[in-house]
C-alpha cells in the first residue's frame, strides 16, 4: 500500500493534436507543414481574416470519438462548440473555438502502474479544439524585442484530454503519459515524434492545499521534473509557515524549475458562450460503427504477446510500449522464433536504439530475422550478434556482409580443441591453480582460447572444451 | 432608376462598358456619399471583358454595389470602420463569387453604420450617407449607402445585410425594394459577422422582379457556411400578380404606440389592396414581440463582442505604434473603433460575464424561443404577416444619433423576424411629406416565394415603386 507521505495529488491535461489527420479542423490546409516556411499553410479560415467561418472536419470528430472510446469514456449523442474568449497575439480570431458544456466524450479511465501496483486513473472528459498559432521568440520569451507568429499550427485538430486528480507521484503522472501517448498512437491519428504533438499542463496540490497549475511542458520527462520541482518548492512553503497560493505558473524547460506567470493572475472570465457560426452536432450512431474499426489497444496486445508468443510478460509489456516497437516485433516474429526474437529485440536492440537516439524504424526487420537465423543455426556467437546490431546502426551494410568483414562466423570445433591444448600448454601456472581447486583459474584460460580465435570461438564452447582436456 | 431588364437591352443594343461608364460618372458627381469605394477601373475592366465575350450569365454586364462589409478580393473592404481601412482583402464572399460567375460588374462599396451596428447610417467612419428623397435626412442603416444607392440610381441593384433590419429599415427610408431571406438561404462565408445567429445578405432594387433576379444568383447551399441550408428553388418564378387566396395576418402589436399615423394609415390601405385583390385578412396575436429589442440586443451585442475581438492590428489594417501586445491591442481598438461599435461590445462582454451570463444572454435566448414561437402560431394560420417596416419614415440626420436608446427603439418592428429566422421583404407602399413609407410582408421560413408574390402583385397594382427622387 502506497502512503504518499506528502498527500500528493496530480491531475494532468494533456494536448494531442491529431497531425496525422490531413487537413486542419475547421479548414482544408494540410497539416503536413513540419518541414516548409513559416505561414505558408494557412487560409483565410485558420488566419481569422474578416468574414471566414469555420466548418468542422469528420475525420477529426471520428478521431476524437476513437480517442473518447479508448480510453473508455462515455461518447455524447449531441455535442457541441463554444467560444472561449480571450486575447492572445497566437489567436487570430481573439476566441478558440473549443468544447464547454456537451463535450464529446466524459467520464472514462486508463490503468497505469502505479506505487502499488494497477492503478486506475479517471478520465474527466476528452474535447475537441483548435490549436492556437506558435510564438517564436529572438532568445527568452522574457528578453526577446519582437515575436514572431507562425500560423501554420493554427487551426491543427486538438483532443484535450484532462484527468482525474488521481495521480499521487510525478513517476505516475509520467506513466500516464507514456501509456496515453502510447494509446493514441495505436489509433493512427498521431505521431508523437513531431514538435508540439503532445503538450501538458499539470495541476498539483499536496496536503490537501491550494492547487498550482504548471503550463508549457512539452515533454513526459519534463513533466515528471516540472512535478517532483513543484513538491519541493511547495513542501518549503509549508515548512516556512507559508500558504501555497492557487495559481499558473511556468515551465522552464531548460532550467527545470517553474516561476509564477503573475502578470497573467488576474482570473480570466472566457465568457464561453456557444460558437454560432458551428451547428449542435448530432453524432449518434457514429460510435458503434467507429468502435468495429477501432484497432488493437496495448493491454490487448499484450496480453496476445504473451499468449500466441509464448514470451514473458516483461517482455511483452515492454514490446507493445511503443506502436513501432510492437509491430516491427511481430514482423520479425513471423520469419524468427518470436522467443528469441523479445529477447533480442527487448533486452539488446532497444537499449541499442535508446543509446543512440534512435527509434526503431532505423533498423531492418530482414536484418533482424536474419541475425537470430544466425543464432539460432550457430553460426555466430552472442557477441558478434551484438556487433552486428551494432555496426549495422552506425555504419549500415548487411548482416553478411558484416559477418564476412568481421570474421564472425563461429569457428569450427577442432580449431577451438586446438586452440585449447595450446592454451593448456602455454599457462601451466593457471592448469595447476585449477587444479589446486581455483575454479577461477579456469576463466584465463577460457580467455587465452579466446584471444587465440580472435573471438571467434564460443565461450561456452571453449569452457567444455577445456574441462574436457584438463579433466 | 433603370430595371435590370432594361438594362440587358441597352447592354445588349450598346455595351456593358458604358452603362457602367454611365454609372460611375452619376456615382462621381453624387453628393450622398453612398459609396465608401468605387472600384472604378476593375469595373470597366471586367465590363470590357464581358462585352467581348457576348454577355453570357443572368446579370451580364450588370452593375451592383455591394456593402462594404462583404468581403471583395482585390477591393478594400471597410465595415465603415477605421480599424479595417486598407484592409484588401485576399478572398470573395460567396455571393460575390456567385455574382461575378453570373456576370455582375461590382462597381463598389457602399457606406454603410460602422461593423452595421446602427440604424441610419451615421456611425460610419467615412461620415453619414444622405437621403436622396432628403438630404437632411438618414438613409436609414445599416445598408444605407446600398439602399441610397439605388433610390438615386448610382446602382441599380445592390447587396446589404440585415440583422437586426438593415436590409428592411433602408429600402423602407430610401423607397426601394430589399428582402432578408430565411436565416441559412444564402452563405454568409465572407460577410464580416456582427451578430452572426440572426444576419442574412439580403439584395435591394427598385423593384420586386430586381430583387428576386439577384436573390435566385446568390442563394443556395454553400459547404463553407455550416448554417447554410441544402434546398434548390427558383424565386423569379414565384412572381404571379397572383393573390386570391392568400391568408394575410395583421399583427396588432406592430401598429402599437409610438407608429407614426400615417405610416399605419399607407400599410393598412396596402393591406386593403391586397384584399382587394382576392386576399383575405385576420387580426394576428404576437404577445412576445415587446421583449424582442431586448432580447435581440442582448444576443447582439454578446455575439459582436467576440466577433470583433480579432480587430487587433496584429495581421490587417490600423496598426498604431508597437509596444507590448496588450499594449497595442488596447492602443489599436481605442484608435480604431468608434462610440458606437464601442458601446456594443462593452454592452456584450458585460452580458457574457460570470454572474451575468444566465442574468442576461441566457434569458435572451429564452425570449428568443418564445418569439419563434409566437411566428409559428401565427403561421398556422396565415400564409405572411404584413406590417410597417419602420414606425416612421426617415429622420433628419443628427436627430437621434445621442440617443442611442432612442435609435435602438426604430428597430421595433424588424428585429423579432431576425430572432425568428423568417425571410421578410420591404416594399414602398406610401407617402408622407415628400418621404417614403415602407411595408414589410414576412414569411414562414424558407417560404420566400409567398411574399415575393405577395410584394410583385401589390407592385403590379399600385406605382408607389416608379417615383423617383429629384436627381435621381
Amino acid at each position: 500500500m502506497y502512503e504518499n507521505p506528502d498527500g500528493v495529488m496530480i491531475g494532468l491535461e494533456v494536448h494531442v493534436q491529431l497531425n496525422k489527420l490531413k487537413t486542419k479542423v475547421f479548414c482544408g490546409c494540410s497539416t503536413d507543414y513540419h518541414n516548409d516556411p513559416p505561414n505558408s499553410h494557412v487560409c483565410p479560415v485558420c488566419l481569422g481574416l474578416p468574414g471566414s467561418l469555420p466548418v468542422i472536419n469528420r475525420k477529426a470528430v471520428e478521431a476524437a470519438i476513437k480517442i473518447g472510446l479508448a480510453l473508455n469514456c462515455k461518447v455524447e449523442e449531441h455535442t457541441q462548440f463554444y467560444r472561449k474568449n480571450y486575447y492572445y497575439p497566437d489567436l487570430p480570431k481573439g476566441f478558440q473555438i473549443t468544447q464547454y458544456d456537451f463535450p464529446i466524450s466524459s467520464g472514462g479511465y486508463i490503468t497505469i502502474e502505479g506505487e502499488d501496483g494497477e492503478l486506475k486513473v479517471g478520465i474527466t472528459r476528452a474535447h475537441m479544439e483548435e490549436d492556437p498559432g506558435r510564438l517564436v521568440h529572438e532568445g527568452t520569451i522574457d528578453k526577446s524585442k519582437y515575436t514572431l507568429i507562425d500560423y501554420n499550427r493554427s487551426g491543427m485538430a486538438l483532443i484535450e484530454i484532462v484527468s482525474d486528480p488521481d495521480m499521487r507521484s510525478p513517476k505516475e503522472a509520467r506513466r500516464y503519459l507514456d501509456k496515453l501517448r502510447n494509446i493514441v498512437e495505436y489509433l493512427d491519428i498521431f505521431d508523437g515524434d513531431l514538435e508540439g504533438a503532445l503538450r501538458v499542463d499539470a495541476n498539483i496540490s499536496i496536503m490537501g492545499g491550494q492547487r498550482a497549475e504548471i503550463k508549457n511542458i512539452s515533454s513526459h520527462k519534463g513533466a515528471e521534473r516540472a512535478l517532483l520541482f513543484e513538491i519541493v518548492r511547495q513542501k518549503n512553503v509549508l515548512r516556512r509557515g507559508g500558504v501555497v497560493v492557487q495559481e499558473t505558473r511556468h515551465f522552464d524547460e531548460a532550467r527545470e524549475i517553474t516561476i509564477s506567470m503573475r502578470s497573467k493572475e488576474e482570473a480570466h472570465d472566457y465568457r464561453y458562450f456557444p460558437e454560432p457560426d458551428l451547428v449542435p452536432l448530432k453524432i449518434s450512431g457514429w460510435a458503434p460503427a467507429i468502435k468495429a474499426t477501432l484497432p488493437e489497444l496495448p493491454d490487448a496486445r499484450r496480453m496476445r504477446f504473451v499468449e500466441q508468443y509464448g514470451i514473458t510478460d516483461d517482455h511483452a509489456k515492454a514490446l507493445t510500449s511503443e506502436l513501432k516497437l510492437a509491430i516491427f516485433y511481430e514482423d520479425v516474429a513471423k520469419k524468427a522464433d518470436p522467443k528469441m526474437a523479445a529477447v533480442w529485440v527487448c533486452d539488446v536492440l532497444k537499449g541499442e536504439l535508446n543509446y543512440r537516439d534512435l527509434t526503431v524504424d532505423a533498423f531492418k526487420k530482414e536484418n533482424m530475422q536474419k541475425i537470430i537465423e544466425l543464432l539460432a543455426s550457430k553460426k555466430i556467437t552472442e557477441d558478434g550478434a551484438v556487433d552486428i546490431i551494432r555496426t549495422l546502426l552506425d555504419k549500415g551494410g548487411s548482416p553478411d556482409e558484416i559477418v564476412k568483414e568481421k570474421g564472425l562466423l563461429k569457428v569450427e570445433g577442432d580449431i577451438v580443441a586446438t586452440a585449447a591444448e595450446e592454451a593448456i600448454k602455454e599457462n601451466q601456472q593457471a592448469v595447476a591453480d585449477f587444479r589446486a581447486g581455483k575454479e577461477k583459474a579456469l576463466n584465463s584460460l577460457v580467455g587465452a582460447v579466446m584471444k587465440k580465435t580472435k573471438g571467434r570461438a564460443d565461450a561456452r564452447t571453449a569452457r567444455e572444451m577445456l574441462l574436457e582436456k584438463l579433466g | 432608376m433603370a430595371t435590370i431588364n432594361e438594362l440587358r437591352e441597352r447592354i445588349h443594343a450598346d455595351s456593358s462598358e458604358e452603362i457602367v461608364a454611365e454609372y460611375l460618372e452619376k456615382i462621381e458627381k453624387s453628393k450622398l456619399n453612398a459609396f465608401i469605394t468605387v472600384s472604378k477601373e476593375s469595373a470597366l475592366l471586367q465590363a470590357r471583358e464581358i462585352d467581348s465575350k457576348g454577355h453570357e450569365g443572368p446579370l451580364a454586364g450588370i452593375p451592383i454595389a455591394i456593402k462594404d462589409n462583404i468581403s471583395t478580393k482585390g477591393i478594400q473592404t471597410t465595415c465603415a470602420s477605421k480599424i479595417l481601412t486598407g484592409y484588401v482583402p485576399p478572398y470573395d464572399a460567396h455571393v460575390i463569387e456567385k455574382l461575378k460567375a453570373a456576370g455582375a460588374i461590382i462597381i463598389g462599396k457602399t457606406n454603410m453604420d460602422e461593423f452595421a451596428m446602427g440604424s441610419s447610417t451615421e456611425t460610419s467612419f467615412y461620415g453619414p450617407t444622405l437621403n436622396p428623397w432628403d438630404t437632411k435626412r438618414v438613409p436609414g442603416g445599416s445598408s444605407g449607402g446600398s439602399a441610397a444607392a439605388v433610390a438615386g440610381g448610382e446602382a441599380p441593384v445592390s447587396l446589404g445585410s440585415d440583422t437586426g433590419g438593415s436590409v428592411r429599415c433602408p429600402a423602407s427610408f430610401c423607397g426601394v425594394v430589399g428582402l432578408k431571406p430565411t436565416y441559412g438561404v444564402i452563405s454568409r462565408y465572407g460577410l464580416i459577422s456582427y451578430a452572426n445567429s440572426l444576419e442574412q445578405i439580403g439584395p435591394f432594387g427598385s423593384c420586386v422582379r430586381d430583387v428576386a433576379t439577384i436573390f435566385d444568383v446568390i442563394a443556395g447551399h454553400d459547404p463553407r457556411d455550416s448554417t447554410s441550408v441544402n434546398r434548390e428553388a427558383n424565386y423569379s418564378s414565384a412572381l404571379k400578380n397572383d393573390v386570391k387566396g392568400m391568408k394575410i395576418g395583421i399583427p396588432q402589436e406592430y401598429f402599437g404606440e409610438g407608429t407614426d399615423k400615417n405610416v399605419e394609415r399607407s400599410v393598412r390601405d396596402a393591406i386593403n389592396t391586397l384584399e382587394g385583390l382576392g386576399a383575405t385578412t385576420i387580426d394576428i396575436k404576437m404577445p412576445n414581440t415587446k421583449y424582442a429589442l431586448s432580447a435581440y440586443y442582448v444576443i447582439a451585442m454578446s455575439e459582436a463582442s467576440s466577433n470583433l475581438a480579432r480587430f487587433d492590428g496584429m495581421r490587417y489594417g490600423l496598426r498604431t505604434e508597437d509596444s507590448d501586445w496588450h499594449t497595442t491591442f488596447s492602443q489599436v481598438r481605442a484608435a480604431g473603433f468608434g462610440d458606437e461599435v464601442k458601446r456594443r461590445i462593452l454592452l456584450g462582454t458585460y452580458a457574457l460575464s460570470a454572474g451575468y451570463h444566465d442574468k442576461y444572454y441566457l434569458k435572451a435566448l429564452k425570449i428568443r424561443t418564445l418569439i419563434k414561437q409566437d411566428f409559428e402560431r401565427a403561421f398556422a394560420d396565415v400564409d405572411v404577416l404584413i406590417a410597417p417596416t419602420m414606425p416612421y419614415p426617415a429622420f433628419k440626420i443628427g436627430e437621434k444619433i445621442d440617443d442611442p436608446i432612442s435609435l435602438f427603439l426604430s428597430d421595433v418592428d424588424t428585429v423579432p423576424v431576425n430572432l425568428a429566422g423568417v425571410p421578410s421583404i420591404s416594399v414602398p407602399c406610401g407617402f408622407t411629406n415628400g418621404l417614403p413609407i415602407g411595408m414589410q410582408i414576412i414569411g414562414k421560413h424558407f417560404d420566400e416565394a409567398s411574399i415575393l408574390r405577395a410584394a410583385f402583385a401589390f407592385e403590379e397594382n399600385t406605382d408607389f415603386h416608379t417615383r423617383q427622387p429629384e436627381g435621381s
